[in-house]
């Protein structure tokens, strides 16, 4: 979200899911919809049978290329070149929109002169793609009078993810493709209410609304509603955290509703930093690998058993209800939160709802200003920023300016992933999710029909890399980094192409983030899950079970 | 016996589909799909099918629990709240607030999240708060 806030000014979807319906191009990077935000992906092949064009970039010849016009299977972590090749060409070609970079832009004259550094030979040498591609990608977002781009995960976790989005940014911009209805830079979130955690300022530089901690009267609005004074200097991300905590200096967790030893990179250093704490407190609905390193562990209730809302990717606020008690003692987290806090004495947690908790929240944040449960409960659709009781809500973001006034273009250099393959660690590992599990396991792999279709992790490699190793299908395989190793079964599969690697990370038998690297993008401090070097050997170990 | 349906968000991806719970006496025993719903028309996908089958799974965690050696012990509420209260406040007294750390969720609601940041930045009166939002 760091690149589209300094392009933009708010990092968030710019428009609505539903706006695909209506749109022209749609453009897909760093995204396997139809794996991970399925309904997103039926809506753009329902705008693509309308006669939407379809570009996909990814590395990974992901089902969505099958609808794809164009299919660019771009080398991993190249994204700054491909994009800044494509400006080029749009910009030779005369496919800009050269009113709204006069009129709502600033920046364009570095970004036209850093992309003359980008000629399809160079781009082509760096990607992997061809002139022609590049230059069909360029007709087909160019020529579109409403384009969208969606990206998720693909191009935000590496280690250069700030400048992959600004560079999405200056493509949309450049194009005037934002600010109208089905237009827009569009990030997929991965969570249900990750949207939502951010906008309560669960992060550690902003409060709710994304109010700097940094901004005197945002602290005192706030200390005047909690009668609490705030801290003012930004504090340590969920990463930096983990250093602190191995180093000692961090001596004591709260984790609620995370599973670090699942999701985080590099598990080992994850594990020694949490067993270095003097104490480490986890609320959650089962006993994680996180869970079991605590020293107290509360159980909570699951989203069947309280009431609340949730923010979903396109900035909808959206109800939860609760529909059986809570399972055993279990308690939902705000209770939980409530409790703790009375016990260590503070007062302004005594709710008795959370419909109470949003009235707080709409007293100290604007764009949730408007929203209420008694709309909510009438079915009206509310995308925020809503900053009253008669505001509608905001589809799309940006009509007339931009929050930071002017959209920014960033003049951005293709800076090369920090792990390169190299003749110790010969290959590309990238990591991600699959259709039928989500993310650590935790829920999904107590469902029974889930693991029938998918009982284990694996790796997909391309046949020209199996023929190589001497391997064939559900053989077992040591995939080695510099941080750990894993025993996996094979998957020969073209959908990577040689010398890349692609494993799941839902599976903590063979978990995946104990070989990824910790090394994080500077301004996102997002690690680059998506690029890391690996070794592979066939190993003599008896097949059983399956996984496909 | 009680029967309902209950609207609600579903709990996987960002998507924000919405769907039924079907709840018969104190067991929910369905999701069915939510037509009117502009994203998810009527549609789920395979997770969100299924999205109500961890709800009561028999591994749930029900009761609080300390652990003592390398076990845990199943304890009371009020003894759990009392070891971390006491916990806190003490790293708090000896470490200074940035000595501590909490780690929010894109699980929990928008309500419990708020709750989370203003203890976190109101009693603990540290910023050292994030979530997997970068993961």
């Amino acid at each position: 979200m760091a690149g589209l806030a300094a392009a933009f000014g708010a990092g968030a979807m710019t428009n609505s899911i539903a706006e695909i319906d209506d749109t022209d191009c749609v453009l897909v990077i760093g995204s396997n919809t139809t794996g991970q935000h399925p309904l997103v992906a039926s809506k753009i092949i329902r705008a693509k049978e309308k006669g939407a064009k379809l570009i996909v970039i990814d590395p990974r010849k992901i089902p969505l290329t099958e609808y794809a016009d164009l299919f660019i299977q771009v080398k991993p972590g190249t994204n700054v070149a491909l994009i800044n090749g494509i400006i080029h060409i749009l910009i030779e070609k005369g496919l800009i929109d050269e009113a709204f970079i006069r009129e709502r832009t600033e920046g364009f004259e570095e970004l036209k002169q850093k992309v003359k550094e980008y000629p399809a030979e160079r781009v082509t040498e760096v990607t992997g793609i061809s002139k022609e591609v590049l230059e069909k990608a360029a007709l087909l977002y160019g020529q579109a009078d409403k384009a969208m781009i969606f990206y998720a995960m693909g191009i935000t976790q590496h280690t250069t993810g700030t400048d992959n989005v600004k560079s999405v940014a200056n493509l949309a911009m450049v194009t005037g493709n934002i600010g109208r209805p089905s237009t827009g830079v569009n990030p997929l979130r991965g969570q249900n209410n990750v949207q939502g955690a951010c906008d309560m300022g669960a992060l550690p530089n902003v409060l709710t609304g994304y109010q700097p901690v940094s901004d005197p009267g945002a602290r005192s609005l706030f200390r005047e509603k909690w009668n609490l004074s705030l801290p003012d200097t930004p504090g340590l991300t969920l990463v930096e955290m983990m250093d602190s905590a191995r180093e000692g200096s961090l001596k004591g967790m709260l984790v609620v509703g995370e599973n670090p030893m699942m999701s985080d990179p590099d598990t080992q250093h994850v594990k020694e930093s949490l067993e270095a704490l003097d104490l480490l407190v986890v609320q959650d609905i089962f006993l994680t690998e996180t869970a079991k390193l605590a020293h107290v562990v509360l159980p909570a209730s699951s989203f069947a058993e309280k009431e609340g809302t949730f923010t979903n990717t396109d900035r909808r606020v959206q109800r939860v209800r609760k529909a059986i008690d809570p399972i055993g003692q279990s308690k939902p987290d705000w209770q939980i939160i409530s409790e703790l806090a009375r016990e260590m004495g503070f007062t302004g947690f005594d709710f008795d709802s959370p419909e109470e908790i949003m009235k707080e929240i709409s007293s100290v944040t604007s764009p949730y200003a408007g929203i209420t449960y008694e709309r909510l409960d009438k079915g009206e659709v509310l995308h925020w920023p809503c900053p009253d009781e008669n505001h509608p809500g905001t589809p799309f973001l940006h009509e007339k300016e931009f929050p930071r006034g002017k959209g920014k273009f960033f003049a951005l250099d293709y800076i090369p992933p920090d792990e390169l393959p190299d003749s110790e660690y010969p290959y590309i590992l990238s990591t991600g999710r699959i259709p039928f599990h989500f993310h650590g396991g935790s829920m999904t792999r107590k469902i029974d029909v889930l693991n029938q279709e998918v009982p284990t992790g694996y790796v997909n490699i391309h046949p020209e890399d199996a023929k190589k190793l001497g391997v064939a299908k559900k053989e077992w395989l040591k995939v080695s980094s510099r941080r750990g190793e894993i025993s996996i079964q094979a998957n020969i599969s073209t959908e990577v192409k040689p010398g890349i690697v692609f494993i799941p990370m839902h599976f903590s038998e063979c978990a995946v983030n104990t070989l990824t690297n910790r090394k994080f993008d500077a301004i996102a401090k997002i690690p680059g899950f998506k690029v890391c070097a690996v070794n592979i050997k066939k190993q003599d170990r008896k097949i059983q079970g399956s996984f496909q | 016996m009680k029967f309902d349906m209950v609207l609600t968000t579903c709990p996987f991806c960002g998507t924000g589909c919405n769907f039924y719970l079907k709840v018969l006496g104190e067991k929910i025993t369905d999701v069915l799909p939510c037509k009117t719903h502009p994203v998810s028309q009527g549609e789920l996908c395979v997770l969100g099918r299924n999205a109500y089958k961890f709800i009561q799974n028999k591994n749930r965690l029900t009761k609080p629990l300390i652990k003592k050696g390398d076990d845990f012990i199943e304890v009371s509420w009020s003894e759990a709240y009392k070891q971390v209260a006491d916990g806190l406040l003490e790293i708090k007294k000896n470490y200074g607030s940035d000595a501590l750390g909490v780690l929010s969720s894109a699980k929990c609601t928008n309500e419990e999240n708020y709750l989370i940041m203003k203890f976190t930045r109101g009693i603990l009166g540290t910023n050292n708060l994030d979530h997997c939002a970068r993961l």
